[in-house]
């Protein structure tokens, strides 16, 4: 249970963010977190809750709202991974998402270096491991694979090793002395990302990390429906034979799509951010009550 | 069979023939990624360590590993016999394979005797042992830099630091964790 210091401190986090986007003119929004059907990912697992599932992330609904004309929408939820325990891995975690019409991945780049920024000199307490100052190290997933793993991106992806050698020899190099944003992953990684007009074999997709810690997963919306119907189809193939409510086609959700021109959204964990904030290297001392101190 | 999931610190499992116990644990998943397990594990047979890191989709055997009650006889040489305090039959570990724990063995001491395929591997002994001073110098105040302890030899030739008052022909007790020495045991 976090004492009464670090209490305080979570919550002058959680309020500065707000005052953050509210600043900026973001409306904050919430979305239903119990869900009848859930986005057709392959490696996400669900937590059910009777006939319907937790969300794994608010995304489909959050663009539901910038189809119906919201400019600029902000979301703090609670979301749900079946099976994920670990040092940095909670079954039950709080995201931060953000949505903006008009604008793409290098827009939401620059909304996290203004965040931690702001963080950093709002939230007294709240210390960063790493150099804020300055532009961010960027570096493209291919050039990452290059400088840093014994394989190109394409043999690993042809190996199916993509994750495990971002894993083990990529993601510990990035963010160590500033933020460090990923980007341009191969587009067959970014089911939900809009393909870079210029390569089209990669999507405008980025992760941020720090202290080779990812914190938050961002890209240009895919806004095309007929493209996105066929990479949940895609998805679908991948996943086997799972439950069935799990592989239903969300059709609310490409109907509104078609509605979108041009948007871009990002995805961060707001406990792992707090945790390396707060000089922690566990989620389970981040987070008001960890895992082991529930009643089972 | 152990599944990827099942994996966790102190689980034992059976690679290539040999069991390894897994020492160290993390779960690691990158955005929208497979599931990682990364494993630093101990072969519990050769001492050997490694790390590796699997996907969700392997799977792994149980060794064949099974604890059995039994009563310490005697050594030769390198060669420390035990006998089954059920069935009488007696087999021996060598003295690498009992590592630190030879320091602790004492005639008759009932332990666990732990098996892999039906051949001994090693030995659980009870957490404490009380054991006879067989060499400790006289303390005198004031020889030491300080340190209130002093270095004894126990019956099995192990030594290690007590308090001053321990003298020869006390019997200490030892936590065989540790190594160290506990309390003096009266008799």
């Amino acid at each position: 249970m976090l004492d009464q210091q670090r209490l305080q401190l979570r919550a002058a986090f959680f309020q500065a963010i707000r005052i953050f986007f509210q600043d900026l003119g973001f409306l904050e929004v919430d979305t239903p977190v119990r869900q009848p059907l859930v986005i057709p990912e392959q490696n996400i697992a669900h937590v059910p809750s009777g006939t319907h599932f937790l969300q794994s992330s608010p995304e489909l609904y959050m663009k539901r709202l910038l189809a119906s004309g919201c400019e600029r929408i902000f979301q703090i939820c609670r979301c749900f991974r079946y099976g994920e325990h670990g040092r940095l891995h909670l079954e039950e975690f709080v995201m931060l998402e953000w949505y903006r019409l008009d604008a793409d991945y290098n827009d939401l780049m620059l909304d996290c270096e203004q965040l931690f920024q702001f963080l950093g000199t709002e939230v007294a307490g709240c210390h960063f491991p790493v150099s804020l100052a300055g532009q961010w190290d960027r570096i493209t997933v291919e050039q990452a694979f290059q400088n840093y793993c014994p394989v190109s991106v394409n043999q690993a992806l042809q190996e199916d090793r993509f994750d495990l050698l971002l894993v083990e020899h990529i993601e510990p190099h990035l963010g160590g002395n500033i933020p460090t944003f990923l980007y341009d992953y191969p587009l067959e990684l970014a089911s939900l990302a809009r393909p870079k007009a210029s390569q089209p074999e990669v999507a405008e997709r980025f992760e941020l990390y720090m202290s080779g810690i990812e914190l938050a997963n961002g890209f240009s919306e895919l806004t095309d429906s007929v493209q996105q119907r066929s990479r949940f189809e895609e998805e679908f193939n991948k996943m086997g034979l799972r439950d069935r409510a799990q592989r239903k086609m969300p059709e609310f959700f490409l109907r509104d799509l078609e509605k979108i021109d041009r948007a871009a959204g990002i995805a961060m964990g707001l406990d792992r951010l707090f945790m390396l904030l707060a000089g922690q290297d566990s989620l389970a001392t981040a987070v008001t009550f960890s895992p082991d101190e529930l009643d089972m | 069979m152990f599944a990827a999931s099942d994996l966790r610190k102190g689980l034992k499992i059976q690679i290539d023939g040999q069991p390894y116990i897994i020492t160290n644990f993390e779960f690691s998943k990158p955005g929208k990624g497979q599931a990682l397990y990364r494993c630093k594990m101990r072969n519990m047979i050769t001492g050997n360590q490694f790390t590796q890191t699997y996907r969700s989709n392997e799977k792994f055997e149980k060794p064949a590993l099974e604890e059995r009650n039994m009563e310490y006889l005697y050594n030769q040489g390198d060669e420390f016999h035990f006998m089954d305090t059920e069935n009488y039959e007696q087999t021996f570990i060598t003295r690498e394979q009992l590592g630190e724990n030879v320091n602790f063995l004492q005639d008759n001491m009932k332990l666990d005797v732990l098996f892999f395929d039906n051949k001994p591997i090693g030995v659980t002994l009870p957490i404490f042992v009380n054991l006879m001073v067989t060499v400790a110098e006289p303390w005198a105040k004031g020889d030491t830099s300080g340190n209130d302890t002093k270095p004894v030899t126990v019956e099995t030739g192990y030594s290690l630091q007590v308090p001053p008052f321990v003298v020869e022909g006390d019997k200490i007790q030892i936590d065989t964790r540790t190594g160290a020495y506990v309390t003096r045991v009266k008799e």
